[in-house]
């Protein structure tokens, strides 16, 4: 009784401190002197609704973009952790590669990568390569992505005691045989918030392909504030990505918070 | 002592000769010498340190010996991947700290190994695991996750894993000493039924009531070596070694729960 009431009270006193800071924030904003002209540079209401179609129909291309990168990143990244997490010696090469790699792409800025991609190349202008900016875009959100992904599923694969890992050779498993059945099934089921997370940088990346003057969300959005002279479609394109991306936001703490509680489940 | 008649004839399954083991510049096992015969049950005693989970763990060819071999069946062990994995296959280890597999039911962690390693069918795996966790007092348990499973019944389930490849020897390593009690007794009673069974077995352990009852040969274990063996009567009544009868005064005066 007295927990259900005090829990409402709270609640009471979330809701009520929120508004008075939100507000606060208004007040303090509307009052200043330019904010009429900045309302109507940013945030103009016919501009929203005009720009909306058009954004959104951009937006199938970032959509399309990050579920190709992200079937093609979640295989590669797993590839070069693995590549990194061998120890027999002859596979030295493989490891070291495997570590540039990861080394190389992590370091780069994106934007950078995707000049040198979707402008260099093309211009090589080497038989049967192909000269479109979206499939440049993919292959450098591609190559750095595998990288931060690899480190996930790497440090994934690293928690998992080697305890588990001799158990599954005590028993006759390959090594192979002991990685497949025993250490990766654990791991990946760890490494599902931190990837997600990843994933929702890799989303907002997208619109990095505009450079290459793919007519993305924020392509379409920039076209459309250069016609009117209007900055709304920007904001109009921001609050797409949000859309998409808080959710997920969300559900990776979800995640996170249900993985905690079955470690302290477990750790009885 | 009826066994003790058969066991005259029966064969060597696993000679360890001349183990040595460093770890670092610490010698660990010092050319140890032992051969189990079919349906025999040796126990290693000795304190913590003295080289006994050491030992397993290298017949097992889980660390790397530094000189010596092993034989089993007759057949000399060469240490090379594929051939260690063949090895493993035929002998069995338990661990003290159970090391199951989280992810997967009791009865999937009995059936992996049959499946994955042996090649049997699914079916024929779960066919074989349900029997071993039969046999163990577990059938109820077969679809519960290690997890929700006492300590008594999760070591009961890595027995049953360590038997599903049919293994010629089964390695205990002090596989006791993490339970209370209680649990204690459930266990040791599961190895009791796997010797009257004919299991070949190896077994670390504190347990001194336990390996005199259940032992053939107890070996005492001090610096690497094996400093006296011989039957439990021997061993516990009339040690001939003056290190083993220290080790014992000091087991029976402090408890053996103190020397771990």
């Amino acid at each position: 009784m007295t927990a259900a009431r005090s829990a409402r009270k709270g609640t009471l006193v979330a809701v009520v401190s929120t508004l008075a800071v939100a507000t606060l924030v208004a007040i303090s904003i509307g009052s200043s002197p330019s904010w009429p002209l900045v309302q109507k540079a940013f945030f103009d209401g016919t501009y929203f609704s005009s720009s909306l179609p058009d954004v959104i129909g951009a937006f199938a291309i970032n959509i399309q973009l990050f579920v190709l990168a992200e079937i093609l990143i979640l295989p590669i990244g797993l590839l070069i952790a693995l590549a990194r997490s061998i120890t027999n010696p002859a596979f030295t090469p493989l490891r070291i590669f495997a570590t540039i790699y990861t080394d190389f792409f992590r370091g780069v800025p994106s934007i950078l990568l995707i000049y040198v991609l979707g402008f260099g190349v093309p211009a090589l202008r080497l038989p049967g390569v192909p000269k479109e900016p979206f499939f440049w875009a993919l292959v450098t959100l591609v190559l750095i992505y595998s990288a931060y992904v690899s480190e996930v599923y790497r440090a994934g694969i690293e928690s998992i005691h080697p305890s588990q890992e001799r158990a599954a050779r005590a028993l006759g498993l390959t090594r192979f045989q002991a990685l497949r059945y025993v250490v990766l099934p654990q791991a990946l089921r760890r490494v599902v918030p931190p990837l997600l997370n990843d994933f929702i940088g890799l989303q907002k990346d997208t619109a990095l392909v505009s450079i290459l003057g793919v007519v993305e969300a924020f392509k379409q959005a920039q076209i459309l504030k250069s016609a009117n002279f209007n900055f709304t479609p920007l904001m109009t394109t921001a609050l797409i990505f949000l859309v998409i991306t808080i959710p997920m936001t969300r559900l990776v703490d979800r995640l996170a918070a249900k993985d905690r509680a079955a470690q302290q489940g477990g750790a009885r | 002592m009826a066994r003790e008649a058969t066991k005259q004839a029966a064969a060597p399954v696993l000679e360890l000769r001349g183990i040595s083991k460093r770890y670092g510049r610490a010698l660990v096992l010092d050319k140890i010498d032992l051969t189990l015969t079919e349906h025999e049950v040796v126990c290693l005693i000795g304190a913590s340190g003295s080289g006994k989970s050491t030992l397993l763990r290298c017949a097992d060819l889980l660390e790397p010996i530094d000189g010596g071999g092993i034989v089993l069946d007759g057949q000399p062990v060469r240490a090379d991947d594929r051939d260690a994995d063949t090895t493993r296959r035929q002998l069995g280890i338990v661990f003290q700290g159970f090391s199951l597999f989280p992810h997967l039911t009791a009865l999937e962690n009995v059936a992996l190994a049959p499946r994955v390693a042996l090649g049997l069918t699914a079916a024929a795996a779960e066919k074989r695991a349900r029997a071993l966790l039969k046999q163990l007092g577990l059938a109820a348990k077969a679809n519960a996750y290690p997890d929700s499973l006492s300590g008594g019944q999760q070591q009961r389930v890595a027995i049953a894993r360590a038997l599903a490849t049919e293994p010629k020897v089964l390695l205990l390593d002090e596989i006791t000493s993490a339970l209370d009690p209680v649990l204690v007794a459930d266990v040791l009673e599961a190895l009791r039924a796997l010797a009257k069974g004919g299991m070949t077995m190896l077994i670390a352990t504190h347990e001194m009531a336990f390996a005199a009852d259940v032992a053939d040969r107890i070996c005492y274990l001090e610096g690497g070596r094996i400093v006296e063996q011989g039957s439990p009567e021997k061993i516990f009544g009339a040690p001939r070694d003056a290190r083993t009868r220290a080790f014992l005064r000091r087991v029976r005066s402090v408890g053996a729960s103190a020397l771990r």
